[in-house]
């Protein structure tokens, strides 16, 4: 159990420094910058106390958005997605999620595959519509939603190929 | 009561989401109003205390580049000293003092930047000071905290500058449209101006924020806005947005008196 908290704690504080010291200065053709933070509600261990996990989503945005300057964006978009994400379980993983037994390393490729788009789509598409907040700019927030979504999604599938602890 | 109870606990995670959302969302309409965002800001003691130690190892892979700069402006200097009559803001009249600082954190991809640098209240910073490159404007300070400041750079879409032609006098304001940071706008450009591709655009001076005279960009291109009375034109920067190290900040020794003045006694 102890395990889990921390390696929960060094993935926030990791997460967070890697994003705002290092990825976002990427700016790839000028603005397409993948958010690998939320890889940390992704990841999130499924037998968990849903208050608890909302509120630490809250507060990794927020955390996020005092280092960007962009006021409460990350925050919302990161409290969205905790809070929807049972649902996006339930949708990309079917029984076995109902039995609890998922474990991200061992399940299969497509099936995390949606899960992580799904999340991605919705942090993303979040994000940007409160960062530009202008009906008339509709394209650019797809645009960024689109091009930044699959950046993140590349980044986090093969992070978690990188780091899962599959012994062969 | 016993129902209120036993709703609230039913739908707990629903009210806390409801609950972070909303303070979320407040912070996040906070911040897309000028001079309201205090309270998440990059320039407090942990934000910036981590971005000015990671700056300092960045410094070193951009000393080449800040060499070439500084060699630049050195010669510029010298150039003006020679030929004295071509003096810099002497028009103003206003007293100006210089601060040097470094930018820490620069940003530009997003609609609302901000960059941070390593001057703040102890340095005698405070807000609405301008701040600039030897090549042109940056941005206006909008907080401090003790050792930082964050500036509002032009590449946001809060900033208003005041700007105008350099050849003739007429006037406008600077904007961004939170496209291409390699481009500002100058609106509402009285429509009678002799505007042609390749003017330069210099501040204003009708703020204390600025003094006159300090280069913007050049004219790219041009065009009636929609209730076609005023012109709009398209600025292509001669700061290079995306690198900045080094750059001066404005201090306007006489602020506090021409605020006072023009405070109108009949409000």
């Amino acid at each position: 159990m102890n395990s889990i908290i921390s390696r929960n704690i060094v993935r926030f504080i990791g997460l967070v420094l890697i994003q705002a010291l290092i990825l976002n200065n990427i700016n790839f053709l000028g603005y397409i910058n993948p958010y690998i933070y939320i890889l940390f509600i992704i990841l999130f261990p499924i037998k968990n106390n849903r208050l608890l996990f909302i509120f630490l989503s809250f507060l990794l945005g927020l955390t996020l958005d005092l280092f960007l300057d962009s006021g409460g964006v990350h925050a919302a978009a990161s409290v969205t997605i905790a809070y929807i994400r049972p649902i996006v379980l339930k949708f990309a993983f079917g029984a076995t999620y109902e039995h609890q037994t998922v474990k991200f390393t061992s399940t299969e490729f497509g099936q995390r595959f949606s899960y992580f788009s799904i999340l991605i789509l919705i942090h993303h598409l979040f994000v940007f519509s409160l960062e530009i907040f202008n009906t008339s700019q509709l394209i650019l927030i797809l645009k960024k939603t689109l091009f930044s979504g699959v950046f993140t999604l590349i980044l986090c599938l093969l992070l978690t190929v990188l780091f899962s602890r599959k012994s062969k | 009561m016993q129902q209120i109870v036993n709703f609230i606990l039913r739908n707990k995670n629903f009210l806390l989401f409801l609950l972070l959302f909303s303070i979320a969302f407040f912070l996040t309409i906070q911040s897309h109003s000028y001079h309201k965002s205090k309270f998440i800001s990059s320039a407090n003691f942990l934000t910036g205390g981590i971005y000015e130690s990671v700056n300092s190892i960045d410094q070193y892979f951009n000393l080449k580049q800040e060499n070439q700069n500084l060699l630049e402006e050195n010669n510029r200097l010298k150039e003006a000293l020679f030929n004295t009559s071509e003096s810099t803001n002497e028009e103003s009249g206003y007293t100006f003092k210089v601060i040097p600082g470094i930018v820490i954190k620069n940003n530009y991809s997003n609609s609302n930047n901000y960059l941070t640098i390593n001057k703040g209240t102890n340095d005698s910073i405070s807000e609405d000071t301008g701040v600039i490159t030897a090549k042109g404007i940056v941005g206006i300070i909008d907080n401090t905290s003790k050792s930082y400041a964050r500036v509002l750079s032009i590449l946001n879409t809060n900033s208003r500058i005041n700007a105008q032609l350099k050849k003739t006098s007429h006037f406008g304001l600077l904007k961004w449209d939170g496209k291409s940071p390699k481009f500002v706008q100058l609106t509402d450009v009285q429509k009678q101006a002799p505007v042609a591709i390749g003017d330069t655009i210099i501040t204003g001076g009708r703020s204390t924020i600025f003094p006159k005279g300090i280069p913007i960009g050049k004219v790219e291109s041009f065009y009636m806005d929609t209730t076609e009375n005023y012109l709009t034109l398209e600025v292509l920067l001669f700061n290079d947005m995306t690198s900045i190290g080094h750059v001066h900040i404005i201090k306007n020794l006489d602020k506090e008196e021409i605020q006072s003045l023009e405070i109108n006694p009949n409000e």
